[in-house]
Order: structure tokens, then C-alpha cells, then sequence
């Protein structure tokens, strides 16, 4: 066994080339309890905690870029006023030690139906970058994700950020659990209100295999909603809410039943939006 | 659940060795091939031996390093109490790799107080009762050291939120909050 401790991407790429059945490790929070519980048995590690550049997080003409291993406490802190939504989304993932050491890279890559961050970049509708050998490509994130815990990640590949366009208007998240820490979602849902295209895009997380967008719902509130007063009527309000929730296909589980987590997205739906408008 | 060990290790701990071995080109690496590895913790340098290199941080310094202050409950990051710090930011060690801490600074709760007695955080726990069966207090400790070197003047909501990765069974945790407020009196100098 071997762990490599590349300090660039492009060593990454390479130690990756090199040790073709390596696995990756970023802060270890979903890696090292598989490891721990003897679900996982690394032959190879590339760890990429050292590679400063995938910490970056920046705006890149009208795009926001943000480096794979930035962390959620860094969401939480330095992301708090251009992202609040996705700061918000942070704030609630696990606890201070998690945040310190759990990546955006790390939650796209792990692609669990209750990842926190999904349904914000669904909802921006963001792009993965994945670097190799040959260079980069660029993915949808709705692409990238192909079932609960799959993606299109191919061998070599590293995720070296993810991208999306930069929106101006209202952002929301909201998050139901079992207390306001250490939860991972029943349900969860990100909005933004992007003034500047009048569209309203929202997706939830939890209440299907992958992150889900209802678009049916989005067309009818972008069109109902008075753009200039930022305002809707209740009963358009209430109708987003019902096709939202009849868009989720949710599960029972251990954390809820199929029956609730439906629920909770029409609350969810119309909270977001309400807090969205203007009072 | 074994509180001695990653489970993964009895899977995989056959293979032997391992460690650092110089200056790879493509970043450092850890290899099979080499005999040990060496950790930086609390400011001694350690060196792992014959370790598998999967292993936790929080099992090497356990069971390697004869640090048993860091306590394993849970193994998946839920509860704290293998609470370090690494390059003195707050994580839990059973989800730190420890072949990827090499290069870095480890600070347990052994660490804290560098002379034989206790830090005034350790103090105000044991005075204001906020140790019961103990078992969650290193990573206690550990959490509201780095909560109060960063924001000194935390409020209630701000310590709630910075422990609240932290379970304690058995104090309902109003004494480890009192400990809390104690400390950050002592250190503002407002209490006798
Ligand atoms: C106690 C606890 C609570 C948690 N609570 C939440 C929660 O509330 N919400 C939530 O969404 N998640 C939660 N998680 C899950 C986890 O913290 C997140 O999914 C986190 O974002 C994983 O990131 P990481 O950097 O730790 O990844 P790692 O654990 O290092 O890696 C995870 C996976 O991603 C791969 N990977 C990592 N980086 C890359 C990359 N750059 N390119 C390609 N593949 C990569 C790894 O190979 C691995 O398969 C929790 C975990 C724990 C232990
Ligand atoms: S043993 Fe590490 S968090 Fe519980
Ligand atoms: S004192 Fe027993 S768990 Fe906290």
C-alpha cells in the first residue's frame, strides 16, 4: 500500500496515473468511516489535503469556481455573503470537526441522495471539472450524478472544482432533521430566485435518488411571480408547493417515510419561496 | 463495537509496513517498502512502525503511540471524542488517515498543557462538575480550547453550536457549559 501526498494538481493527476487502483482521499470524513467499518480497503491512496489550489474559491468573469477541497467551514465563513444558500448548507453539515475537514470535492464525488451541498449546485445548475492525463472536461452536475452513490467519474479523473454561473436575487436552504446538528437530511431544499433571468430554480435533496429539480413547479412559479414587486399570490405560492412535492420521489427509511418526506418538501417549498418575496 | 482498533485494520492488517520514504518526486508519498513512519505529536517527533497504513490517526496514536487520551467511541465522526488538533485546526482523528498526518502537527489532549498539570479548561471541568464517566471530556476539552482561543467571548449559542459535536451521555451538559463560562471569567480576568 502506498499514499501519495501530491502537493499540485497536476502531481495528483500523476500519482493518480500511476497507481491506476488508488483511491482518493480528501478530508476522510465519508472515507475513513468506510475504512474504519471494513467497507473499504484502500490498495492505494492519493491524499490531496495539500493541494493549495484546489483550496481556491473565486469569481471568474460571470462564474464561480470553487476548488474541491474547499471546505464547509470555509463555505460557512468565507462564502457566507456571495453564497448564502450553500453557506447555509454548510453550517448544517455534522459539526464543527466535520466542517473543518469535509470538502466540496468530497461531497459531489460521494454523491449520496442526502448530500448537502447537491441541491444548491442543482439548483445553479453547476458543472464538475475533472482533470486527468488528457486534460479537463466539464460535466453537468445532473450528468455527473447517475444514480444514488454513482458517477461518471472515470478512472484517472480528479474533480478539481465545480463551476456554475454567478446569480444575482434571493437564496435560501432549508433542512429537516432530527436536531440542528449532526443530522444528515430527511429532506433538504436550496433555492435561488434569480432576478436577473426571472426564474425561479429550486432542488431537493433526500427525496429521490439524485438531487431533484421541479421543473414543472419552477416554470409555474417563474411565471406566476411578479418579477418587479418580487411578489406571488397565495394560492400561486400554494399550487408551487403541491408540484413540487408531487414531483419527489421519496423513500422510506430508517430516517422518515416516503409519506413525510413528501410533506416536508411542500412545507419546504413554500417556506423558501415565502422568505424569498418581498414582505 | 472493539474500542481498541479500526475494524478495517483486522481486514487488511496483514500487509506489513510501511512509511516515509524520501522525497518521491510527484509530492511525498508512504510506501510498503520502507519500515516506519514518523508523526508529529505534541511537538515530539513518533515514529510508526510496521503499521498498516490505513489505520486511523486516532488508532496509531491509541495503540501505537501510547496516547490513550483521545477516546474511540463511535469510529464514524458522530461523537467527538477523538476530538485533535491537525496543524491546529479541529477534527475528529478516526477520520484522519494517519499516513496522510505525516508533514503535519498532531495536538492531543495530552498535549494541551505542556508542563504535568492541568490546562484552565481541564481545571474549570473538574471544579464546576462537569465530568461524570469522563468518557467524552478529552474530546471536550479539545473542542473548547479551540472554541475559546478563537472567539474568547463565545456566547451561550456559539459554545452550543461549537460542542455540539461532542456527546455526553451523562451530564446533560449545563455543568460543561458552567465549565465553559468559568474559564472564559478566569481568562477576562472577572472572577476572583
Ligand atoms: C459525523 C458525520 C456527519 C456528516 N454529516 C453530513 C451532513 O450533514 N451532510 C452531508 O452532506 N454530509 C455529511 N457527512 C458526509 C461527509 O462529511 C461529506 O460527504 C463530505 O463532503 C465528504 O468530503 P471529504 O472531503 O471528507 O471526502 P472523503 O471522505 O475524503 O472522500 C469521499 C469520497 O470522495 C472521493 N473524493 C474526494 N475528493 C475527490 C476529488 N477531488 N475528486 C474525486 N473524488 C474525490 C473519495 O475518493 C471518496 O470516495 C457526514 C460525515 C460524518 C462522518
Ligand atoms: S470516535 Fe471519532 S468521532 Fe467518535
Ligand atoms: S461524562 Fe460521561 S459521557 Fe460525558
Amino acid at each position: 500500500m502506498t499514499v501519495a501526498r501530491p502537493t499540485t494538481l497536476s502531481q495528483a493527476v500523476d500519482a493518480l496515473a500511476a497507481m491506476p487502483d488508488a483511491q482518493l482521499l480528501a478530508g476522510g470524513t465519508d472515507f475513513m468511516v468506510e475504512v474504519n467499518f471494513g467497507h473499504r480497503r484502500p490498495t492505494d491512496v492519493v491524499a490531496l489535503r495539500r493541494v493549495a489550489e484546489l483550496r481556491h474559491h473565486a469569481t471568474d468573469g460571470d462564474e464561480v469556481v470553487l476548488g474541491a477541497n474547499v471546505t464547509y467551514s470555509q463555505m460557512q465563513t468565507e462564502l457566507a455573503e456571495a453564497l448564502p444558500a450553500l453557506a447555509a448548507a454548510a453550517r448544517t453539515v455534522g459539526s464543527p470537526q466535520i466542517r473543518n475537514a469535509g470538502t466540496i470535492g468530497g461531497n459531489v464525488a460521494t454523491a449520496s441522495p442526502a448530500g448537502d451541498t447537491l441541491p444548491f449546485l442543482a439548483a445553479v445548475e453547476a458543472d464538475v471539472v475533472l482533470a486527468s492525463p488528457d486534460g479537463t472536461r466539464r460535466l453537468p452536475l445532473a450528468d455527473f450524478i447517475t444514480a444514488a452513490k454513482r458517477t461518471a467519474i472515470q478512472p484517472g479523473e480528479v474533480i478539481s472544482e465545480v463551476r456554475f454561473p454567478a446569480v444575482r436575487g434571493p437564496q435560501q436552504f432549508l433542512k429537516v432533521g432530527t436536531r440542528n446538528a449532526m443530522v444528515i437530511s430527511i429532506a433538504c431544499c436550496a433555492m435561488v430566485v434569480d432576478t436577473d433571468h426571472r426564474r425561479v430554480r429550486c432542488a431537493f435533496g433526500s427525496v429521490a435518488a439524485r438531487p431533484l429539480r421541479p421543473t414543472e413547479a419552477e416554470d409555474f412559479i417563474s411565471d406566476a411571480l411578479d418579477w418587479d414587486t418580487l411578489d406571488a399570490e397565495t394560492n400561486a405560492v400554494d399550487r408551487f408547493a403541491a408540484l413540487a412535492a408531487a414531483a419527489a420521489e421519496p423513500i422510506t427509511d430508517h430516517r422518515g417515510t416516503a409519506e413525510y418526506r413528501r410533506h416536508t418538501v411542500k412545507v419546504m417549498a413554500r417556506r423558501a419561496l415565502t422568505r424569498s418575496l418581498r414582505a | 463495537m472493539t474500542s481498541d482498533r479500526n475494524p478495517g485494520y483486522a481486514e487488511a492488517g496483514r500487509s506489513q509496513v510501511e512509511a516515509a520514504a524520501e522525497g518521491a518526486p510527484a509530492g511525498s508519498r508512504l510506501t510498503d517498502e520502507s519500515e516506519s513512519y514518523t508523526l508529529q505529536v505534541n511537538g515530539r517527533e513518533e515514529s510508526v512502525k510496521a503499521a498498516w497504513l490505513g489505520e486511523s490517526l486516532l488508532y496509531v496514536l491509541r495503540e501505537r503511540l501510547g496516547l490513550p487520551g483521545s477516546k474511540n467511541a463511535c469510529e464514524q465522526g458522530e461523537c467527538g471524542s477523538c476530538s485533535v488538533f491537525l496543524d491546529g485546526t479541529l477534527v475528529v482523528s478516526c477520520c484522519v488517515l494517519a499516513a496522510d498526518a505525516v508533514d503535519s502537527e498532531v495536538v492531543t489532549v495530552e498535549g494541551l498543557e505542556p508542563g504535568d498539570g492541568l490546562s484552565d479548561v481541564q481545571q474549570h471541568f473538574l471544579d464546576a462538575g462537569a465530568v461524570q464517566c469522563g468518557f467524552c471530556t478529552p474530546g471536550l476539552i479539545v473542542a473548547v480550547h479551540d472554541l475559546l482561543d478563537r472567539v474568547p467571548d463565545a456566547d451561550e449559542l456559539t459554545v452550543r453550536e461549537a460542542i455540539s459535536g461532542n456527546l455526553c451521555r451523562c451530564t446533560g451538559y449545563g455543568r460543561i457549559l458552567q465549565a465553559v463560562v468559568d474559564v472564559q471569567r478566569q481568562r477576562a480576568g472577572t472572577q476572583p
